[in-house]
Order: C-alpha cells, then sequence, then structure tokens
C-alpha cells in the first residue's frame, strides 16, 4: 500500500477556453493533513473540483487508493470514499440541518455515536438539529458543510476554504474541529487563505500557482521561513495573522 | 395517525389547516353540499387538476425542471381511456388496459425525453419538451382513424358509472346516487389517494434528493447522488401522475379531444396554479387549483350580478368595467396581483406569516 492515499500526475484542466490547471503534480499522504495554498485564481479551488470530477481533466491521470478516478463521473468518486466540501458555505439551504446530514449518509441512517461526536464538534447543529440550514448564521453553514462531510467515515476529505468570510471566534472553533478530526487519522486536503489556521492545521503543504504545483514541503518549514513565503505567496504569513 | 397519513408533512400554518380541511370537506361531500350538475363538475375538475397540479409541481417545485409536455401525459392519459372505449366495450376490464398501455407509454416517453435531455441545460430540456409536445399535439389531430382528430372521440365507458345506473333506489340525503356521483367518488378518491402517495414521495429520502438537487446538482453529485437517474425517475413518477389525471377527466367527461387535454392553454392553467399556490409545497396544489377553476367557473357569473348591482344603483362607467364580457381581463388583473402580494405562493405565504 502507498503512502500517498492520492496522487496528481501532470494534471490539466480546461473550463471552455480557458487553460486552468497546466500541470498539477500533487501527492496527499495517508493520515495527514495538507495544504494547498497559493493566491486567488492560483487554481486551487479548480484542483479540488477536478478531483471530483466536476470538472473533467483534459490531460493526467489521478490515482486514488491506486484506482485511476480521472474519468469516473463525480457520484463514483464520492461513492469511492472521497467527500467534498466546496468553498461559501454550501449547504441545502431549504433542507433542515437534520435532513442535510441524512443525505450524505449513504444507507439513509445516522450513526447516534458518530452524530454525537459531530454534536461535540459543533454544537450549533444539535441545537439547530429541525431548523432549515438557510436560517443559520455563517460560520453554523460553514459548520453543517463539513458535518455533512464526516457524517460517515471518509477515505479523503477535500475542504475549500473553510474559514472564508466567518468571524475570528468562529475560526478558532473551526481550527480546533480539525485538530480534533486530524487526530482521527482522516486524511484531509484543506484549500485555505487564513494562513495562520494554515499554520496550525497543516502537516504537509502544497502552494500553487498559475495552474501548477511550485512548492511541497513541511508546513513547518514554510511556516519558519519568511523569505519563502514572501516568494511563493507574495506576503508573509505573520502579516496575515 | 395523521402524521403517517400526511408523512410528516403538515400545513405548517393554522390558516392554511383550516382552508385545507374545508377545501377537502367540501370535495368531498360536494354532491350533498352542492347539489347539480355545475357545481359536480367543478369539483370534479378542482380533483383532476390537485393532482395535475401536485404531479407538475413534482417536478417544477421540488426538482427544479421547467417541462412544457405535461398535457402531453395528461392527453396520453385521457386517449388511453378513449381509445379503449371507443375501440372495445365500455367494460371495466377494457378501461384497465387503456389506463396500462397509457401508463406504460406515457412512462417510456418520459424516459426516454429524460435521458436524452436531461443532462442538457435546463432551458435546453424545456425546449425540447415543448417541442414533443407540439407534435404529440399535431399527430393527435392528424391520426383521425385513432383519435377522432379535431373532434376527439365520445364514448360510453362501464355501466355502473354511467349517468342511468342508480345504486340505491331511494335518495341519500335528499340526492339520488347515481352513475355520475360514483364517477365523482372514484375521482375524488383517487385524487386522494395519489395526492397523499405525492405528499409521501416528497418527504421521502428520494423527495430529499430531488430537493438538493433542485437547489445545487453539483452539490448533490459530489455527494454521490447520479443526478440524472434522480431527474429521469421524477420525471417518470410526474407523467404517471399526469397520466393517471388524465384517465380521471377522460372518465368524468366521457369524450377526450386535443382541446380537453392537449392544448397549450390548460399547460398554461397548469403553470399558473402552481405559482398561484406556491412552488414546491403540495398543499399549493390543492389551493392553486380550487382558487384557479373556482374564478374560471364562477367569476363571470359574480361579475354579472355585481355589474347588475352597479347599474341597479345609478352609478355609470363601472358597470361597464365589471361587465360579465370582461371576466377574462379581471381574471388575469387578480393573477398578476396574486403574484405580486404572493411571489412565494399562497401557501409559502402562508407559512411566513407564522414565523
Amino acid at each position: 500500500m502507498s503512502d500517498n492515499l492520492l496522487n496528481l500526475q501532470g494534471v490539466h484542466t480546461h473550463i471552455g477556453q480557458y487553460h486552468i490547471l497546466h500541470g498539477v503534480d500533487l501527492a496527499i499522504p495517508r493520515g495527514q493533513l495538507t495544504m494547498l495554498l497559493g493566491r486567488n485564481g492560483a487554481g486551487k479551488t479548480t484542483t479540488l473540483r477536478t478531483i471530483m470530477g466536476l470538472w473533467q481533466a483534459s490531460q493526467g491521470s489521478i490515482t486514488f487508493d491506486g484506482r485511476d478516478i480521472t474519468k469516473l463521473p463525480t457520484p463514483d468518486i464520492a461513492q469511492a470514499g472521497i467527500a467534498y466540501v466546496p468553498e461559501n458555505m454550501a449547504i441545502f439551504a431549504d433542507l433542515t440541518v437534520r435532513e442535510n446530514l441524512i443525505l450524505a449518509a449513504r444507507n439513509g441512517d445516522l450513526d447516534p455515536a458518530r452524530l454525537k461526536w459531530i454534536f461535540g464538534l459543533f454544537p450549533a447543529l444539535e441545537k439547530f438539529w429541525s431548523l432549515a440550514a438557510g436560517v443559520l448564521s455563517g460560520g453554523q453553514k460553514q459548520m453543517l458543510a463539513i458535518a455533512r462531510a464526516i457524517v460517515e467515515p471518509r477515505d479523503l476529505l477535500l475542504i475549500d476554504e473553510p474559514t472564508k468570510g466567518l468571524a475570528p471566534a468562529i475560526i478558532m472553533n473551526m481550527v480546533q474541529a480539525f485538530k480534533e478530526l486530524k487526530s482521527t487519522g482522516a486524511t484531509i486536503l484543506l484549500v485555505e487563505q487564513n494562513f495562520l489556521a494554515a499554520k496550525l492545521l497543516g502537516d504537509h503543504v502544497a502552494v500553487m500557482d498559475d495552474g501548477r504545483v511550485v512548492h511541497r514541503g513541511a508546513m513547518a518549514e514554510l511556516a519558519e521561513d519568511a523569505a519563502l513565503q514572501q516568494k511563493l505567496l507574495g506576503l508573509s504569513m505573520d502579516a496575515h495573522q | 395517525m395523521l402524521h403517517s397519513i400526511l408523512s410528516g408533512d403538515y400545513p405548517r400554518s393554522r390558516p392554511l389547516a383550516i382552508v385545507l380541511a374545508l377545501v377537502l370537506v367540501c370535495l368531498a361531500f360536494a354532491p350533498f353540499l352542492f347539489p347539480g350538475s355545475q357545481p359536480l363538475n367543478v369539483a370534479a375538475k378542482i380533483c383532476v387538476f390537485v393532482i395535475l397540479v401536485a404531479s407538475y409541481d413534482l417536478l417544477l417545485g421540488y426538482t427544479g425542471i421547467v417541462s412544457f409536455a405535461h398535457t402531453m401525459f395528461y392527453g396520453i392519459g385521457g386517449y388511453g381511456v378513449a381509445i379503449a372505449m371507443y375501440n372495445f366495450s365500455p367494460t371495466w376490464p377494457a378501461l384497465g388496459i387503456g389506463i396500462v398501455v397509457a401508463l406504460v407509454l406515457a412512462i417510456l416517453l418520459a424516459l426516454l425525453i429524460g435521458l436524452f435531455s436531461l443532462r442538457v441545460r435546463a432551458i435546453f430540456f424545456a425546449m425540447i419538451t415543448l417541442a414533443v409536445a407540439s407534435a404529440f399535439a399535431i399527430l393527435a389531430s392528424q391520426l383521425n382513424e385513432i383519435t377522432g382528430g379535431e373532434d376527439g372521440r365520445s364514448y360510453r365507458i362501464p355501466e355502473m358509472l354511467r349517468p342511468a345506473f342508480r345504486l340505491f333506489d331511494e335518495p341519500v340525503l335528499g340526492v339520488m346516487i347515481n352513475g355520475r356521483i360514483l364517477t365523482y367518488y372514484l375521482i375524488f378518491l383517487s385524487a386522494l389517494i395519489l395526492f397523499l402517495l405525492a405528499l409521501r414521495m416528497v418527504n421521502s429520502p428520494f423527495g430529499r434528493v430531488l430537493q438538493a438537487i433542485r437547489e445545487n446538482d453539483f452539490r448533490a453529485e459530489a455527494l454521490g447522488y447520479r443526478v440524472v437517474v434522480y431527474r429521469s425517475i421524477a420525471n417518470c413518477l410526474s407523467a404517471g401522475m399526469a397520466t393517471l389525471a388524465g384517465v380521471l377527466m377522460a372518465l368524468w367527461l366521457r369524450y377526450t379531444g386535443p382541446d380537453t387535454t392537449l392544448s397549450f392553454a390548460i399547460m398554461i392553467d397548469i403553470l399558473l396554479m402552481v405559482v398561484i399556490g406556491g412552488m414546491g409545497t403540495l398543499y399549493g396544489a390543492v389551493l392553486g387549483a380550487t382558487i384557479f377553476i373556482l374564478a374560471q367557473n364562477y367569476l363571470q357569473v359574480l361579475m354579472g350580478k355585481f355589474s347588475g348591482m352597479l347599474e341597479g344603483a345609478g352609478i355609470p362607467l363601472l358597470p361597464n368595467l365589471f361587465h360579465a364580457d370582461r371576466w377574462l381581463l379581471w381574471l388575469g388583473i387578480l393573477f398578476v396581483l396574486s403574484v405580486y402580494f404572493f411571489p412565494v405562493g399562497i401557501v409559502g405565504k402562508l407559512r411566513q406569516m407564522r414565523k
């Protein structure tokens, strides 16, 4: 069994006439949290969506747990064990909190023990259990989106900017929840713009620029190297804390 | 008990619950409360249109699919009965064959349209359904030998459902229970059962997935749901329900023709009823159909009386404005106002008021 759960090799993605990914090479180690960083428009969200099959890779290969998933349709990729949390609080607003979670349960039943654990991570969900998800606050919606991805054990979690637009106090709650999730041995690929959160959570980091991965390494090394941050991201991480 | 019957989907508004209960009681006892052929005709139409509108809401309100082929399926149901009753003897087995053939044809057509066009963008699906429905309407007019062409088909129905049939020798509560009233109760009970089944469907895990697809099909796919499959199933179920509504209407009218089943005006009526009642709420189908059909049947009469009153009082101009001949103008104005004041439909508005 390879140490890497997910491998992208030379992945290109076109959206209409636009060439967005220009040969992405990325390896996601098992049981680790990998941060995917980069400036706006670098191709981070496109990379996640390409892994999920929402946009088809025009070249290159994506292997998940040794299986080629490059051309698989999205539902098959999801059923293979990859959960995706899109950016912008991607919940189903007309459904209740409960219904949102049941949707993600493959056999339609929620495991009470798992649910208790989720309520421990995100207590607000228990409080608003029967309310339409549309009436939740931004932070609660984001919690629900993440809870939906972890309502059953998944092999890999792809999470796109979970802290975007959230208040600092909520961000720290979210970081705490991710730390707890990490401690369960989950494999996570997390796109994040908040560098403090990235520093606190990441085991590994990949930095993207112009549709390519331009740096790979340990998150701690990037966090310590202000010059490298300046070179790769244009800003020191300290300036963003 | 009630929770199980309504599949846990309560009206969630006291005024709405009262109005729905009132409609149910009026429809259940229509032959006794409103004797005469016109009120019974209106009540039967309401029952049929509740199903037709609910089946369309399953597509538009719950799945987010805009289809213009709904009257085609309604027409298939009507023609299924008409062709079977006209060509075979007017018996229950012949009626059964007509219904089964119509259902199979409608579901197959819905599946074909769905599989070929539900992958494309919503606007293309709408255009394809419009083209297929138009082609079907032309076909029904041209196939004179089978459908009766523009004149349609009049036919006899099983004896028990004919006006001359008497269930009892004596009147019940002052009303003679004849075949017409039996047909009405067949329609009423079928509509009630179909409505409750639709309610169960939208409140099942399947219904939840449909609502998720309506909100965001990409997200639903990312959760592992095959959107095209779910949309196709919804399309087939909706077509099946519309077909059964057509069957019920054919039994009531004992006539099927292009104008009563396939006309585009009926499609517009269905759309209006869904919007007035409230999209994505099956209870909206009940209110939308009831209000629309009552207005269609009684607005002209009411306006005539009102105009006469104004004229009697010697008021100038207004009697002309409210003249019975202008009822369509006022019907249109009423609909514009209802959409303006109830953008989420009457059911949506009543539920919002509760909050």
